[in-house]
């Protein structure tokens, strides 16, 4: 009686389990397969079935992306020394995908850098103040980010880096939320070590380089991973800081595409291709080290 | 360590204390400027009337204002249904999930913990232009499939009704919001002590009594971090109803977040959004002082 209680059970539970995978995966296949379609299949007429998959029901085109890439720009341009240095003309929308990789990238490695070094302090030093710096780390990790989206973008414009791609970047690195998870990785250095190095006669720099680095290595992994995709999807502050269609994230940019035509239903699902493939295909190769990084920043320090 | 601490002699702990904030300068440079420095702006700004260019001091005005305006109040009235729903709805689910994939096989595991990740991974922009597709009155698959099968005679406008479209938000909340969860959940549940578990099945407990007497206590912790994140997270909804709704129809999807955005980069009143801000924080961490409360109290029992 227990036991045919207990199969049942799995069994639901397994099958609500597929049920909701499907409900999860279909938004994603819908985009796929939308931006595939023509204007004649996209639309779903009254009366007609939905046209479900390509190459059977759906004779796939490229006509989305064709539109998508169409309008044109510079890869980068920017003055040094009185000259005009500018990059091969390339589409819109890659050079949207440009600045998202960009954002990702530079605040990837500038926390990297900065919080590997502060988390390794705050978890491993006795030094003045240490305690009152954490308290204040930890209460701005609680404080909600968003609401000092105003005052970002008066003190953007004031350092004159608003509309540009550190406007984002900085944001990004000033969240203590990786000072925090470094420093978790940081504890479980065995202070013997730093000790051992110590009476080596190593320094301080050369202590952290050889000693300490190596250690905290899936801390990094964690974080830069973490920080990477939180850079991608920072859609709020891209939003209020990008506003020159080149400085634009792809975020942006399909955003920007869905308010100018919100029935194109192809050309929107392209731009959401273009922008949520490859973020994922990152994920999954990473993806051993952003288990671990969720799951150490959430353990109470 | 700490008793290492406790001998340390002043002049050591003087170096040690240079030495460490030396390490803590890069870090301390992105914090003080892009994130202490905005919050005391914030600060300041709600007491002033700034809007484009200028603006002079009044003191609390911005505040009294706020709880006269009838559509902030209606925006902090959804914000809270929008937590109230989400947060429990949110936390059983994830439990639910996170124990369920946690009895499979590792593989099986992974790919769960992957779909429900997914969302969060391509990020809200990606994810709302093809729900509102999915959506959509006349184009949306949803509506066909319902007219299809006869349970509606024509197309529903579900984000274009005030009684559905604050329920539509929650859905795609919800879509983006279980999967950092359940990883955190599953990681939980692994540190579990087995030989307890084991005890309770050879003594003949059921899995309801396993769960709550031996699993539910042991995640405890995780359950308060999960509850207060979703928390945070619910209370900042922004990108979604700028995405999906605009806040509408006649403000019934608004949230504090969104009325903030709109009254700022709308309106340029950024004395009143900041007001608005310096709210919402109030408020959020009311919320996660009020969690931690009610679930120490409920661990302690």
């Amino acid at each position: 009686m227990r036991n045919g209680r207990k199969k049942s059970y799995v069994v639901f539970s397994v099958i609500l389990l597929i049920v909701l995978a499907i409900l999860f995966l279909f938004p994603l296949y819908w985009i796929v397969t939308g931006s595939v379609k023509d204007k004649a299949d996209i639309l779903i007429k009254a009366g007609e079935s939905v046209r479900w998959i390509p190459f059977t029901d759906v004779s796939p085109t490229l006509a989305n992306y064709d539109n998508l890439f169409r309008s044109t720009t510079e890869l980068f341009r920017f003055e040094a020394f009185g000259y005009t240095v500018t990059g091969p003309e390339i589409p819109m929308a890659l050079r949207w995908l440009f600045n998202s990789v960009f954002i990702s990238v530079m605040a990837m490695l500038l926390s990297c850098i900065t919080a590997s070094l502060a988390g390794y302090v705050l978890a491993k030093k006795r030094f003045y103040g240490r305690a009152a710096l954490f308290t204040l780390f930890v209460c701005a990790i609680a404080l909600p980010k968003q609401v000092i989206l105003i005052p970002l973008l008066s003190l953007s414009t004031f350092l004159g880096i608003a509309n540009t791609s550190w406007a984002v970047i900085c944001p990004v690195v000033g969240w203590p939320f990786g000072v925090f998870l470094m420093k978790q990785f940081s504890e479980t250095i065995p202070s013997e070590m730093l000790e051992a190095a110590r009476i080596d006669g190593a320094g301080e720099v050369r202590t952290f380089w050889s000693v300490v680095m190596p250690l905290i290595k899936p801390g990094f992994g964690a974080l830069a991973i973490f920080t990477f995709i939180n850079a991608w999807n920072e859609y709020p502050l891209q939003l209020v800081m990008l506003t020159d269609n080149v400085e634009k994230t792809i975020a942006l940019g399909i955003a920007g595409l869905q308010s100018s035509d919100s029935t194109d239903y192809g050309l929107i699902m392209a731009g959401a291709a273009l922008a949520s493939v490859p973020i994922i295909i990152i994920f999954l190769i990473f993806q051993k080290y952003f288990t671990q990084g969720i799951t150490m920043g959430a353990v109470k320090g | 360590m700490s008793k290492q601490a406790m001998s340390q002699s002043p002049v050591l702990r003087r170096r040690e204390t240079v030495v460490s904030y030396l390490f803590l300068l890069p870090a301390l440079f992105f914090f003080v400027c892009f994130v202490v420095t905005p919050m005391a702006m914030g600060v300041v700004t709600s007491l002033t009337d700034s809007h484009m260019g200028g603006g002079s001091f009044v003191g609390l005005k911005n505040y009294v204002e706020l709880f006269q305006d009838p559509v902030f109040l209606k925006s902090m009235v959804n914000t809270v249904i929008i937590v109230v729903v989400s947060v429990p709805v949110v936390t059983v689910f994830s439990l639910w999930v996170g124990s369920a994939i946690y009895e499979m096989r590792a593989s099986a595991r992974s790919f769960f913990r992957c779909v429900f990740y997914l969302p969060v991974v391509t990020g809200s922009v990606a994810v709302v232009v093809v729900w509102r597709w999915m959506f959509h009155t006349y184009n949306g698959l949803f509506n066909h499939l319902l007219t299809g099968a006869g349970i509606l005679d024509r197309g529903f406008s579900f984000l274009g009704d005030p009684r559905t479209a604050l329920a539509c938000v929650i859905l795609i909340l919800f879509t983006t919001s279980i999967g950092q969860p359940i990883v955190l959940y599953v990681a939980a549940l692994g540190n579990v002590d087995s030989s307890m578990v084991e005890a309770a099945e050879v003594d003949g407990a059921t899995r309801m009594q396993i769960f709550w007497r031996i699993k539910w206590p042991a995640i405890t912790p995780t359950t308060l971090y999960v509850v207060v994140i979703t928390t945070i997270n619910s209370f900042q909804c922004f990108a979604l109803i700028q995405l999906l709704t605009s806040g509408g129809p006649n403000y019934a999807t608004s949230t504090v977040m969104y009325y903030l955005y709109e009254t700022a980069f709308r309106q340029y009143q950024y004395g009143y959004a900041d007001a608005m801000g310096v709210v919402l924080a109030i408020v959020i961490a009311l919320f996660s002082a009020l969690q931690f409360k009610v679930m120490n109290g409920g661990a302690t029992e």
